[in-house]
């Protein structure tokens, strides 16, 4: 029971699919000889039922929800060797706890570098000119680390990714001004997409098709709050500049 | 116009696998997942050298995408989303956004609307492709089950 929903937190709060969280504690309740098992998960929260001589049932919060796919990877990787009847019950809880409080694998300066790296690929996919990437990769990566910064101030994610954009607009119109750039549509729209919440975009799609509408349709309404969020401080940059 | 898709096949390919270092995808699959970003990328590409619609080519894409997310998935056993995540981001519609909050700004509403639908259904093709390859691949799976 334990491990079932350490495993199905784990899964939640690192950006892993409602399905699969799901999925994921009803298989590891039947290799631990647990029939009748019954989960019912939402972006905020498990509930997981036991059936069976002793019926259980346990409640867990989850308040915090981050982007960690190796975790998901990890865990998903423990849950098949528990399937297969490789692991003890014991093993697999001190595995689990193991990667719960495992550092995340790419350090902040790390993500920083390659956010801003990504941003000079993508300016040259939206058609813009090489001369303009150090611009963009300036861009991009000032609004990633600007986002890590706002989130850890206040806990309104929509806040911080709304100061994000403005500052990357801003930025975009300075760095064109300074002769650094050209065209500052293209760097602005370059340096936006570390922001764009593209894991829950596909969440959302995959779990309302696994007919979990109620998660399905929490996560595309998130998804379309940050989108309006970076819209909006796209907005206010432009309304600034006239 | 190889030097075209060559420079786009690098970019996509180095963005897609920084996106995967964002979403902290392990080591071992940052150079699939680029991989499958610069493939869907490239189609995209293509569709839209050739002329075509730019919902057609996104969806195309997005469906190319989620097949060889399925099929990396399968065969390196991780989950889907490991793959099929940043693969599509680079086809997120920003630069229609862009262009139809410009258009509020300039207090255009019709234009802001008229752009703004369009990046709707752009965002809708990426939706619809990922649905697409996942009923391929259950169809897949159902076919090969009764075959066996």
């Amino acid at each position: 029971m334990e491990v079932c929903l350490l495993a199905g937190k784990i899964m939640l709060e690192n950006g892993g699919e409602t399905y699969r969280v799901e999925d994921t504690m009803m298989r590891i309740a039947s290799a631990y000889g647990a029939e009748g098992s019954q989960s019912f998960v939402m972006p905020t929260g498990i509930m997981f039922a036991v059936e069976g001589a002793e019926t259980s049932t346990r409640l867990v919060r989850i308040s915090q929800r981050s982007t960690n796919l190796s975790k998901v990877t990890q865990v998903n990787d423990i849950s098949r060797r528990i399937a297969g009847g490789h692991l003890q019950p014991g093993e697999a809880r001190k595995l689990l706890k193991d990667v719960e409080c495992a550092t995340p694998m790419y350090p902040l300066k790390i993500q920083l570098v390659l956010a801003a790296l990504a941003s000079g690929c993508f300016l040259i996919l939206y058609d813009g000119t090489w001369s303009d990437m150090p611009a963009a990769m300036l861009c991009g990566g000032t609004g990633f680390w600007l986002l890590g910064r706002m989130t850890r101030l206040s806990s309104i994610r929509l806040f911080g990714e709304l100061i994000a954009a403005l500052a990357v607009g801003l930025l975009s119109y300075l760095v064109v001004h300074l002769g650094l750039g050209q065209q500052h549509s293209t760097i602005m729209i370059a340096s936006v997409m570390p922001l764009v919440p593209g894991l829950l975009i596909t969440n959302a799609v995959r779990d309302l098709m696994a007919g979990h509408l109620v998660s399905g349709i929490s996560k595309g309404a998130e998804a379309f709050l940050t989108a309006f969020a970076i819209g909006a401080g796209i907005g206010i940059a432009l309304t600034l500049n006239g | 116009m190889i030097a075209d898709y060559l420079s786009q096949a690098i970019a996509s390919f180095v963005g897609t696998a920084c996106f995967g270092v964002i979403f902290q995808i392990p080591k071992r699959s940052l150079m699939q997942c680029g991989l499958a970003g610069m493939i869907g990328w490239l189609v995209y590409y293509g569709f839209i050298r050739a002329d075509a619609d730019p919902i057609a080519a996104t969806w195309a894409s997005a469906v190319l995408i989620g097949l060889i997310a399925h099929y990396l998935a399968i065969r390196f056993k991780v989950p889907v989303t490991v793959f099929s995540v940043s693969g599509i981001i680079p086809l997120v519609p920003g630069g229609m956004a862009y262009d139809a909050m410009l258009n509020v700004v300039q207090n255009d509403y019709q234009g802001a609307v008229q752009l703004g639908a369009k990046a709707f259904m752009l965002s809708g093709a990426i939706a619809v492709g990922l649905v697409f390859s996942e009923v391929i691949n259950q169809l897949v799976k159902r076919v090969r089950t009764r075959a066996l």
